[in-house]
């Protein structure tokens, strides 16, 4: 009976054993296919490699995502002495090697070892569109969406499976809503049934938006008889929405040049504008604050790292601080002598900006320098069907910020006053006791520091060059010659309704005709009004 | 005769002698070269390293022995990104300092200018920089790439590996970018792509509120057929243009951007995370790996004292052309223009892509067409190359008034325009 026992009891071990062994075996024998389809990945062509990642999405096994998502960023590496392929990290002139299934550390390698697995469009679609198939199931509601999304944009039949498996288990209601939308986006490209079809275009065009419109335009050619009909009128439903959206984006558009126009303009508001100096050099003022923010970023970069998203709020100040410095020396040694005579005003100032230009040239050399975005300025957000970028809304409310500073400065302060009593009658000013030398030179030094702090914010959207402020000048006079010389908020205005102007031109003119016909609108409006939208009166306009 | 004038005669004839004397010196002791590049002004934003590349090449020749047994000598004029100041200093190159031929010009305008100048003094001129084609003049040697070399080859690669069949063909307004645009018109509806399927966009020089012209590409690009743009934006405007795409989202894996004017030193004004996988078509990337390419890399770098600089398209077609200058110099015995002339049509020197490039009888030279990815680096990734050497068309074959005409130097012919349907030199652009 004991014998008997045990040898049932044998019998079982071995069994259990057996299994265990087995499920060890095919476990082993994935990982070892998965291993030969990564290193596969080495040196094959693109076409290859395309269908190698196919092949891996096939799998269906998420060890291979970190693999994946190292291969559409170039970080897959071939060590070329055995074919294997890993994830690397630089470290220093060498690379720091990681297991491209495990992820575990596996040693160094000189970059002469290594030979990269590349990389372009083709395949990084099809990478993405595995990722999504990949990371539907994963347990973070982050990726998940992330997944969803990329489905949604890259829509095909092979992905239906996953998502109906992904939406029955699906628990969070945000995600649940794309894979709706992502699912009626395959089905639209799949041979399902024309019923089936019907819900899917009726989910899709309520979705709306630009890849909506795309993936119906793109099902039309393709489409049974009987959903044409349904298709075209979705299509129509789409495109009425977004001629709605588009007339909100070109005001938004026309928004945000006014407000590159009026940081260009306001510093010349001040030194052409309240001073009448006509100030050649006002664009390589801007230019001035430009390099001053690639200065301070070069230093954080360099020793500070951490400190990057501050360095616009660094650079303020001391673009003030420069330009203004510049500013008044150029009025204490060249502009307090040529007061009253404008065309030599003119042409001085014309050369002091040549002159800056080729120094800058000298120094910094004549390429574009990098000047970085921080996090926080780069980007967009959706906001129904306007896409809003973050720059853009930021050097909105940043140039109204000025303006408002300004403002607050001439009105509210007493130097505001003083600037205010010497610019509308000097020897009554004189008299008062102010000393209106002073006054002058802090009032082009104020307009040139505005000007630099333009400089800070225009870095972010243009070029760093010595070119930088010539694209500006012509624009700038434009504004305040506009909006009225002598008044801020003639500039403000004139600013905007210009950007506006120009940017409901340019859908239907285009860019270059746009341009000519604003110019030709100021001109009439100029023949009308010579002292522009706000005219100033009263004995000030007579000196 | 007053004695003022008298004076002023005896100054010019000073003047005269001292130039004259200074050209017999030259003559004897070293071979001038003149560098014809803005140095100031809005172009000097990519003439500059030109100058720079010319400078480098002369000093390591030089190192090495020189030319015909003499020294060479730079000779550097600033034309100041001003058009009729090129014809200016071009004149004063030839004439007064006497140089036996000019590396120059970026700027279709400037070359036009300049034409009349070298044809006149009997002189050379190199020209390196990719442009519309359309010409083929005695005097002047194209280094930099026809249509044919860069922009159909591009177009070609987005075709068939991208399955693009919606275009946006986006420049700035002037010359090249029209008439590259107008071969590529041409080029695409011979190839069966519908009038609809084309949109055309150009904007001024340096433009820079991008918004509108991007979300319209973003419209275009929503019709249900892979789209792609093919820039030929030049300079300035380029670095706000990708910003602006980076920020709206536009991925190169949805919309691709080939541009033609945009290489290694206009992104490093640029962080290029954002561009990754956009396109750029050019016939030499700094990144191509071999030995020579490393080589001129290392002495670049330690000529400007600057790891971070790169090197360009441009730079190599100048150093082409310096190469098959100096060869056919040799050939030729003497740096008198004539027999330099003779000499140069049929040489081959290595370039720095790897391969032979040869001067073409047409004056134009073959070259291996490059399609390369950005790069987070700032770098190209080539992922496409022709297979052989692309011989440089310069009478579009896709222009109903060009695609008659051919060139050809030699004698007999000797011309810039023959036109073989009527079988007479002279047509357009004579």
């Amino acid at each position: 009976m004991p014998a008997r026992l045990i040898h049932r009891f044998l019998q079982c071990l071995l069994v259990a054993v057996c299994v265990m062994v087995t499920m060890l075996a095919t476990d082993l024998r994935a990982a070892d296919d998965l291993r030969t389809m990564v290193n596969a990945l080495g040196g094959g062509s693109f076409q290859e490699n395309q269908k190698q990642v196919e092949a891996l999405a096939k799998t269906g096994d998420p060890k291979i995502v970190p693999a994946l998502e190292a291969l559409s960023e170039g970080d897959l590496y071939q060590r070329k002495s055995d074919g294997m392929v890993f994830i690397v990290k630089p470290a220093g002139s060498n690379f720091k090697l990681v297991d491209a299934l495990t992820g575990d550390a596996a040693g160094e390698e000189a970059k002469a070892a290594l030979e990269k697995v590349k990389v372009n469009n083709g395949l990084r679609r099809v990478i993405r569109a595995a990722l999504g198939g990949l990371t539907l199931m994963s347990p973070d509601a982050g990726v998940r969406l992330q997944a969803a999304q990329t489905i949604l944009r890259t829509p095909s039949a092979d992905s239906l499976e996953g998502l109906d498996a992904a939406l029955a288990g699906e628990t969070d209601s945000a995600v649940k809503a794309v894979l709706e939308k992502a699912r009626a986006a395959s089905v639209l490209v799949s041979d399902r049934p024309v019923e089936e079809k019907k819900a899917a275009i009726a989910t899709v065009v309520e979705t709306g938006g630009r890849d909506s419109l795309s993936l119906l335009s793109g099902a039309l050619s393709s489409a049974d008889e009987s959903l044409r009909p349904d298709i075209e009128t979705g299509i129509q439903q789409i495109e009425d929405q977004l001629q709605l959206w588009a007339a909100g984006q070109n005001i938004w558009y026309g928004l945000s040049l006014g407000s590159v126009l009026l940081l260009a303009a306001i510093g010349l508001a001040i030194t052409f504008g309240v001073m009448g100096i006509i100030n050649m050099a006002h664009g390589e003022m801007v230019m001035l604050g430009a390099y001053t923010t690639f200065v301070v970023q070069e230093i954080i970069r360099n020793s500070y790292p951490d400190a990057f998203a501050w360095s616009l709020a660094i650079a303020l100040p001391l673009a003030f601080l420069v330009t203004g410095a510049v500013g008044l020396v150029m009025e204490r040694g060249i502009i307090r002598f040529l007061y009253g005579r404008p065309l030599e005003t003119l042409l001085a100032t014309w050369g002091v900006s040549l002159i800056l230009q080729q120094a800058v040239r000298s120094i910094f050399g004549p390429t574009n320098q990098e000047v970085g975005n921080p996090s926080w300025m780069s980007g967009a957000f959706e906001l129904g069907g306007l896409t809003v970028t973050w720059n853009r809304l930021w050097i909105i409310v940043f140039s109204l910020a000025v303006f408002a500073f300004l403002l607050f400065l001439l009105k509210k302060t007493p130097m505001g006053l003083q600037m205010r009593a010497v610019t509308q009658n000097r020897r009554m000013a004189s008299s008062m006791g102010i000393r209106t030398p002073w006054v002058d030179a802090l009032t082009f030094a104020l307009g040139s520091g505005i000007a630099g702090i333009a400089g800070v914010a225009l870095s972010q959207i243009d070029n760093v060059s010595p070119n930088l402020g010539q694209g500006y000048i012509i624009d700038s006079f434009m504004v305040v010659v506009f909006g009225g010389v002598g008044n801020l908020w003639g500039t403000l205005v004139g600013a905007f309704t210009l950007g506006i102007l120009n940017k409901f031109l340019e859908p239907y003119a285009g860019a270059v005709l746009g341009k000519i016909l604003v110019l030709v609108l100021i001109i009439l409006f100029i023949q009308k009004r010579p002292r522009g939208l706000f005219a100033l009166k009263g004995r000030a306009v007579e000196a | 005769m007053s004695i003022k004038a008298r004076a002023t005669g005896a100054l010019l004839a000073a003047i005269l002698s001292t130039t004259a004397f200074h050209g017999a010196f030259a003559a004897d002791d070293t071979i001038k070269v003149g560098i014809l590049h803005s140095l100031s002004g809005t172009m000097a934003i990519s003439e500059t390293t030109l100058k720079d590349a010319m400078l480098m090449l002369i000093d390591e020749q030089n190192k090495k022995g020189g030319l015909l047994g003499k020294k060479l000598e730079a000779v550097v004029v600033d034309p100041a990104s001003d058009w009729p100041l090129f014809a200016e200093k071009a004149r004063e190159l030839v004439s007064v300092n006497k140089v036996s031929a000019v590396f120059g010009c970026w700027t279709s305008v400037s070359r036009k200018s300049v034409l009349p100048v070298f044809e006149e003094l009997n002189s050379i001129l190199f020209y390196p920089v990719q442009y519309e084609g359309e010409e083929s003049q005695r005097n002047v040697f194209y280094t930099g790439a026809a249509p044919n070399q860069q922009a159909i080859p591009a177009v070609d690669y987005l075709a068939e590996n991208e399955g693009v069949e919606r275009w946006v063909l986006a420049g700035t307004d002037y010359v090249y970018p029209r008439t590259t645009n107008k071969i590529l018109e041409a080029y695409l509806i011979s190839k069966g792509v519908k009038p609809e399927d084309i949109m055309i966009n150009y904007t001024p020089f340096g433009h820079s509120d991008w918004q509108t012209i991007v979300s319209d590409i973003k419209k275009f690009g929503s019709a249900g057929k892979k789209t792609a743009v093919v820039s030929t934006i030049n300079g300035d405007a380029n670095v706000p243009f990708y910003k602006e795409l980076g920020n709206q989202g536009v991925k190169a894996e949805d919309i691709p951007v080939v541009a033609f004017s945009v290489g290694e030193e206009e992104l490093a004004g640029l962080d290029t995370t954002p561009l990754v996988g956009h396109l750029a078509a050019w016939n030499y990337f700094q990144s191509v790996e071999n030995p020579s390419n490393a080589e001129f890399i290392k002495t670049w770098k330690a000529f400007t004292k600057n790891e971070k600089r790169v090197t360009n398209d441009p730079m190599e077609a100048h150093y082409i052309g310096f190469n098959m200058w100096l060869k056919a110099v040799e050939k030729a015995g003497t740096t008198d223009t004539d027999a330099v002339l003779d000499a140069m049509i049929g040489v081959s020197v290595p370039n720095l892509s790897g391969g032979l490039s040869t001067m073409m009888p047409n004056h134009h030279i073959t070259k291996p067409v490059l399609i390369g990815e950005i790069q987070a680096d700032g770098q190209f990734e080539t992922v496409w190359e022709t297979p052989g050497l692309v011989v440089g068309d310069e009478w579009s074959d896709f222009l109903a008034d060009s695609k008659d005409l051919i060139a050809d130097w030699r004698a007999p012919m000797s011309c810039g325009n023959f036109n073989v349907a009527t079988g007479k030199c002279g047509g357009k652009g004579s």
